[in-house]
C-alpha cells in the first residue's frame, strides 16, 4: 500500500512536527508513505472565498502529485474535506475523481481504513479537550455532531482512548466553531478572535491542560488567542499523541 | 422576600396577578420555574444593575445605499458592546439547548426533518396547482384573495383595502413577510397608524428598529434598553428596568389601542391547500386578538407557505416550536378559514422574488424555511454579532443565502459572515444545506464580480504562487524563515488582521519540507530538488 | 398580464427539476404514556397552564375565589352561569372588562396539553383572549394521544376558526423572562369535567 502523505501548508510552516509525527506513525504500521516534493496546496483559501477559477491550477497539481498513490493521507480534515468535496474547478476527469475518492483524514484513515486496533507506544498523562474541526466534523464525519437526533461516535476520541493515561474533559459548547474559518479569521477578525477567546475559556473551564485537535489550522487559531488573553492552555496536534509524543 | 418588598414603582401598575417570583422567572402549578415561550432555562440578564456601567445599545449595519453592507464592521461594534454581547450569547446557546433537549426527546426526530423537507420539495414544485387550489378554496370560504406580485404590490394592495373601509388604525402580529415588503415604513406616509402588537416586534417598533431575529425581534436588547424605550414613548419610569413592569406596561398602553383599531392584520406560518386556511403559531395571542377584534382581517402570505394538506401540520408543528424555543408548542396555534359573523377577511398572496428563486437551481431549496429561527441561535457568528450588523431583513444563516436573491450587490458580503461549520444545516428542521449555499453563493458572487477586487486579486495572487512549486518555496524559503512570509501570505492579507485579535504563530526552526529533505531524501537527489526549487 | 397570471407563469417556468413525490406520513408512536389524563396536564404545567382539581364534589372548587372576586363573568358553557351573555354580545370588543370566561374545549392533546376551540365553543373569539383568565372545561374522554391525531379531526377543515391553546398567553420577549398575560388572557386553568 503506497501512501502519498500530503503537508498542508499551515503545518509545513508552523508545525512542521505535525507532518512529522503523521509520517512516523503511519511508518509505523509498516506502510510504504512518500512526500511528493512539489506540494503546496489543496486550493481550499481560494475556493472557500468563491474564487474557484483562481484555484484551479493548484488543484490540477494537487491530482499531479498524488494521482500515483493508492491513499492520500492527510493530517487534517479541513483540507480533506476541500479535495473530497470542493475539488471541483477543474474537469473531473477519472484520475481527479480517483484522487478526490482515495484522500483520507488521518483520523478516519487510522479508524475506517487501517482500523488501529492499539497505539502501545502511546502515553499521555493528561486532562485534554478536543476540539472538532468544523470540516472534519460534519464535513467528512469524524463524529456525531451535537446537533443530530442520531447515536453518538467519534472517530477520534476512539483513537485517544486507547492512549495510556489519557482524561478526556468536555467544554460546555462541545462542537461550537472555534472562529478560525480560513479566510473568515482576517475578514472578520473581531468576531473570529472572539469566537476563539470564548473556546479556550470554555476548555480552560472544563479543566483541559490540552486542547487536542487533527486540525493544525484552528488551533494556530487557538494558540493566537489564549495566548492574547492568557489562558493557560497548551496545544497539541492528535498525530503527536497518537505517534507517542512525551509531553 | 416577597415581590412587594423588592420594588416599589411596579406595584402602581402591575397586576395583583403578576407577581414576580424569587428569580423573575413564572413558576408552575407544581412550583417548578418555567421556560415555555422564549423563556431561559435560568436567569439569564445584562448585569450590573448599577446605572452607570450600562452601555448604550449598539447599533446595526450601517445602510448606505446600494452598497455592500459592512456585517463586519457591525459586527465589531457589537462586541464593543459585552453586556448586550454576553447576554445575547448566553440567551440563543440557551434557546439551542433547549432545542436539543426537545428534539432528542422525539425518536423519530430525524425522520420528521426528512419529511417536511420532502412536503415542501413537494410542494414548491407543484406550488402553481397548490396556490390555485388555495386560491378556489379560501374564495369558497368567503375570503377575498389577492395577488401581489412583488413587496411594492402588497403595501399598494393592503393600502386600498384600509382605505376603502376607511381604516384609521391597524393592529397586526408579527410577520416577516411585512417586513420583508417595508409595509409599515409604507404606511408611515399614509395617515393609517400601524400598531405591532406582538411585545419584541412593538419594542422595535418604537424604538424605530427593525427586528433582529425572526423569533425574538429585540433580543439584541437588555432591558435597560425596553426601560429607555418605553420610558420615552409610553412615559414609564425610566428608572424601572422590571420586566414584568415593562410587559404589563405596554399590555395596559396597547389594550385599548387593540380595542379600537379598526383593522387587523396577520402573517401566516403555513397555508393549508385544501381548506384555504392560515395557519399562526404565536406566544402571546396577539395573532387572534388582530383576527378576531376588529372587523376586517387581512393575512399577508408568501407564497412559499403553502402546504397540501391538513395532515402536513401534524409534521411541521411537532418540529416548527421545537426548533425555535425548546417548546412542543406555542402557546397559540391559530386557524383562520372563513370569515366570522360581521367580518370582511382578506389573503394577500406575496411573490416577492419568491417564484424567481424558484428557478435557482442551487438555491431553490431556501423556499422551504419555516422561519423557526433555529440557524440563528446556534450560529456562532451571528450570536457574536447582532443580527441587525446584516443590514437585512434576515440576518443569520438563512439570512445570508436568502438576501443576495433581493439585491446581489447590497448583500454580496453576507454570504462571507460565516465560518461555514454547518450546525445551521444540521438543526435545520427543514433540512436545507444552508452551509452548502453559503459556500454556493461565494462563487456565483466571485464569478459576477460582486466581491472586492482586493480580496479577488489576493486570490488571484495566492492562486498563481500556489500552482507553481518553485516559486512558492522561493517565496516561503528563501527567507529561511517561514514566518516572514507566510503569515501574511497563509492568511491572504495585506493588513495584519490576524495580528490584531491574536498573537502569531512561533517560527519553527524548520518547515517539515526542509526538514524531509535533509532527514529522509538522499543528498544527491535533495541537493537537485533544492536547485529546481530555486528556479 | 396580472400578478396572479404572472406568479403562476414563472412558477411553471422555473419548476425545480427531479421527482419530489409527496411522502406518506407514518403513524408515530406516542410519546406519552396510557394515562392520558395524567400526561395532558403534566404537559399543560409545563406549558404554564393549570389543573383545576374537583373537592367535595365540587368540580369548580380551584377556580371559585377567581369567580367569586370576578365582577364579570362570560361562560359559554351550561355548567356555570356568568353575568355577561355570550349570545347579546354586539362587537367583539366589548368584551375587554371581561374577567373570567368560561368555555369548553372540543379535545384536549396530551402530547402538548393543548386544548382546541371552535367558533362553536367560544361563541365569540374574542373572549378568549379579552378576558383576564380563561377556565376551560375538558371530557378526559376527549384527550386525543398527540399532534397528529388532532389533525385527523375534521374540526380544522369545517370551523372558521380553530385555535389550540397550550396554556396561557406568554411572552419572554424581555430578556428572556417568562411572562404570563402578554396580550391575551393571564391564566388558563383547565377542568376536566365529562359533557353532561
Amino acid at each position: 500500500m503506497r501512501i502519498g502523505l500530503f503537508v498542508p501548508c499551515y503545518v509545513d510552516a508552523f508545525e512542521p512536527e505535525v507532518g512529522i509525527a503523521t509520517l512516523e506513525l503511519l511508518e509505523r504500521f509498516g506502510l510504504d508513505v512518500a512526500y511528493p516534493f512539489d506540494q503546496t496546496c489543496c486550493g481550499q483559501p481560494m475556493t472557500n472565498t468563491g474564487c474557484h477559477a483562481e484555484a484551479a491550477a493548484t488543484e490540477a497539481l494537487f491530482v499531479k502529485n498524488f494521482a500515483p498513490f493508492d491513499y492520500v493521507v492527510a493530517p487534517s480534515g479541513s483540507c480533506v474535506h476541500q479535495v473530497r468535496e470542493h475539488l471541483t474547478a477543474i474537469p473531473q476527469t477519472e484520475e481527479v475523481k480517483a484522487v478526490r475518492g482515495k484522500t483520507f483524514e488521518l483520523v478516519e484513515f487510522l479508524h475506517d481504513v487501517l482500523k488501529v486496533e492499539e497505539f502501545p507506544w502511546a502515553e499521555f498523562p493528561h486532562k485534554v479537550g478536543y476540539h472538532s474541526n468544523c470540516n472534519a466534523l460534519r464535513g467528512i464525519h469524524h463524529a456525531r455532531p451535537s446537533e443530530l437526533n442520531k447515536p453518538a461516535y467519534s472517530k477520534p476520541l476512539d483513537l485517544l482512548s486507547k492512549v495510556r493515561g489519557i482524561e478526556i474533559v468536555t467544554p460546555s459548547r462541545p462542537d461550537e466553531c472555534c472562529g478560525f474559518g480560513g479566510t473568515f479569521s482576517v475578514f472578520e477578525p473581531a468576531v473570529s478572535a472572539k469566537m476563539g477567546y470564548d473556546k479556550v475559556s470554555d476548555h480552560s473551564r472544563a479543566g483541559a491542560e490540552y486542547v487536542v485537535s487533527s486540525d493544525s489550522s484552528c488551533m494556530m487559531h487557538q494558540k493566537g488567542c489564549a495566548a492574547r488573553i492568557g489562558v493557560p492552555l497548551k496545544f497539541i496536534h492528535i498525530a503527536c499523541i497518537l505517534n507517542g509524543v512525551s509531553a | 422576600m416577597s415581590a412587594e418588598d423588592e420594588s416599589g414603582p411596579r406595584d402602581r401598575l402591575i397586576h395583583p396577578d403578576v407577581a414576580k417570583p424569587s428569580d423573575e422567572g413564572e413558576r408552575g402549578q407544581d412550583g417548578r420555574r418555567l421556560d415555555h415561550a422564549e423563556a431561559t432555562t435560568r436567569p439569564i440578564g445584562a448585569e450590573p444593575k448599577i446605572k452607570a456601567a450600562r452601555e448604550p445599545q449598539p447599533r446595526g449595519a450601517r445602510i448606505r445605499g446600494n452598497r455592500p453592507i459592512d456585517q463586519a464592521e457591525a459586527a465589531e461594534r457589537f462586541l464593543a458592546a459585552p453586556l448586550h454581547q454576553k447576554a445575547h450569547d448566553e440567551r440563543l446557546w440557551d434557546l439551542r439547548k433547549k432545542r436539543d433537549t426537545a428534539a432528542f426527546g422525539i425518536p423519530e426526530w430525524e425522520e420528521l426533518r426528512e419529511l417536511a423537507s420532502a412536503i415542501k420539495a413537494h410542494t414548491l414544485s407543484n406550488l402553481d396547482r397548490y396556490l390555485e387550489e388555495f386560491e378556489a378554496n379560501a374564495k369558497a370560504n368567503g375570503v377575498h384573495v389577492h395577488w401581489a406580485a412583488d413587496g411594492a404590490d402588497h403595501n399598494r394592495i393592503v393600502h386600498g383595502i384600509l382605505k376603502d373601509h376607511g381604516a384609521k388604525t391597524l393592529i397586526k402580529s408579527k410577520s416577516m413577510l411585512t417586513e420583508e415588503c417595508g409595509f409599515r415604513h409604507y404606511m408611515a406616509g399614509t395617515g393609517i397608524e400601524v400598531i405591532e402588537t406582538d411585545l419584541g416586534e412593538r419594542i422595535q417598533q418604537l424604538d424605530n428598529e427593525e427586528p433582529s431575529h425572526v423569533v425574538v425581534p429585540a433580543v439584541h436588547k437588555t432591558r435597560f434598553d425596553v426601560a429607555a424605550v418605553f420610558a420615552k414613548t409610553m412615559g414609564t419610569d425610566p428608572e424601572n428596568d422590571d420586566a414584568h413592569y415593562l410587559a404589563e406596561s405596554q399590555r395596559m398602553h396597547t389594550r385599548p389601542l387593540i380595542l379600537e383599531a379598526d383593522a387587523g392584520m396577520t402573517g401566516c406560518n403555513f397555508a393549508i391547500a385544501e381548506t384555504g386556511t392560515v395557519v399562526t403559531c404565536t406566544n402571546e395571542g396577539n395573532a387572534d386578538l388582530s383576527g378576531n377584534v376588529p372587523k376586517l382581517q387581512i393575512h399577508s402570505i408568501g407564497i412559499e407557505k403553502l402546504i397540501p394538506r391538513i395532515e402536513h401540520l401534524g409534521v411541521f408543528l411537532r418540529l416548527l416550536a421545537r426548533s425555535a424555543l425548546g417548546s412542543p408548542i406555542t402557546q397559540y396555534t391559530s386557524h383562520f378559514r372563513a370569515l366570522r359573523e360581521g367580518s370582511e377577511m382578506h389573503m394577500v398572496l406575496v411573490d416577492n422574488g419568491r417564484s424567481e428563486r424558484l428557478g435557482m437551481e442551487e438555491f431553490w431549496t431556501s423556499l422551504k424555511c419555516i422561519r423557526c429561527g433555529a440557524c440563528m441561535n446556534t450560529c456562532p457568528v451571528y450570536r457574536r454579532s447582532g443580527g441587525l450588523s446584516y443590514g437585512a431583513t434576515y440576518s443569520g444563516p438563512i439570512g445570508l443565502i436568502i438576501d443576495p436573491t433581493f439585491n446581489k450587490r447590497k448583500y454580496s458580503t453576507l454570504p462571507f459572515s460565516s465560518t461555514m461549520n454547518g450546525s445551521c444545516t444540521n438543526v435545520c428542521p427543514v433540512k436545507i444545506n444552508i452551509h452548502e449555499q453559503i459556500f454556493a453563493w461565494r462563487k456565483v458572487l466571485a464569478e459576477e464580480h460582486q466581491i472586492p477586487l482586493l480580496k479577488q486579486g489576493m486570490m488571484k495572487a495566492a492562486g498563481q504562487m500556489l500552482s507553481r512549486p518553485a516559486a512558492y518555496r522561493a517565496a516561503i524559503g528563501a527567507a529561511d524563515s517561514a514566518l516572514r512570509v507566510l503569515p501574511r501570505f497563509a492568511v491572504y492579507n495585506p493588513l495584519n488582521t490576524w495580528g490584531k485579535g491574536r498573537e502569531m504563530p512561533d517560527s519553527p526552526r524548520q518547515s517539515f519540507h526542509n526538514w524531509y529533505k535533509q532527514n529522509r531524501m538522499d543528498p544527491a537527489k535533495a541537493a537537485k530538488t533544492e536547485k529546481g526549487g530555486i528556479e | 398580464m396580472s400578478a396572479r397570471e404572472e406568479t403562476l407563469a414563472r412558477i411553471r417556468r422555473n419548476r425545480p427539476a427531479g421527482s419530489h413525490p409527496l411522502p406518506d406520513i407514518p403513524d408515530f408512536a406516542p410519546l406519552v404514556g396510557d394515562d392520558l389524563v395524567i400526561e395532558f396536564g403534566e404537559r399543560l404545567k409545563r406549558m404554564g397552564g393549570r389543573i383545576g382539581s374537583p373537592e367535595g364534589g365540587d368540580a369548580f372548587a380551584s377556580v371559585r375565589e377567581r369567580l367569586a372576586s370576578a365582577k364579570i363573568i362570560a361562560s359559554a358553557v351550561p355548567e356555570i352561569d356568568g353575568n355577561r351573555d355570550l349570545s347579546q354580545v354586539a362587537l367583539p370588543k366589548d368584551l375587554a372588562d371581561v374577567d373570567v370566561a368560561i368555555v369548553r374545549a372540543v379535545f384536549g392533546v396530551a402530547e402538548t396539553g393543548s386544548v382546541l376551540f371552535t367558533e362553536e365553543e367560544l361563541k365569540v373569539n374574542s373572549v378568549a383572549y379579552l378576558a383576564q383568565h380563561l377556565v376551560v372545561l375538558l371530557d378526559p374522554a376527549n384527550i386525543l394521544v398527540n399532534i397528529q391525531a388532532a389533525y385527523r379531526r375534521s374540526d380544522f377543515a369545517s370551523a372558521a376558526y380553530a385555535v389550540l391553546h397550550t396554556g396561557p398567553s406568554a411572552t419572554a420577549d424581555i430578556e428572556g423572562v417568562l411572562i404570563h398575560g402578554a396580550q391575551g388572557v393571564r391564566s388558563l386553568t383547565v377542568i376536566l369535567l365529562p359533557r353532561g
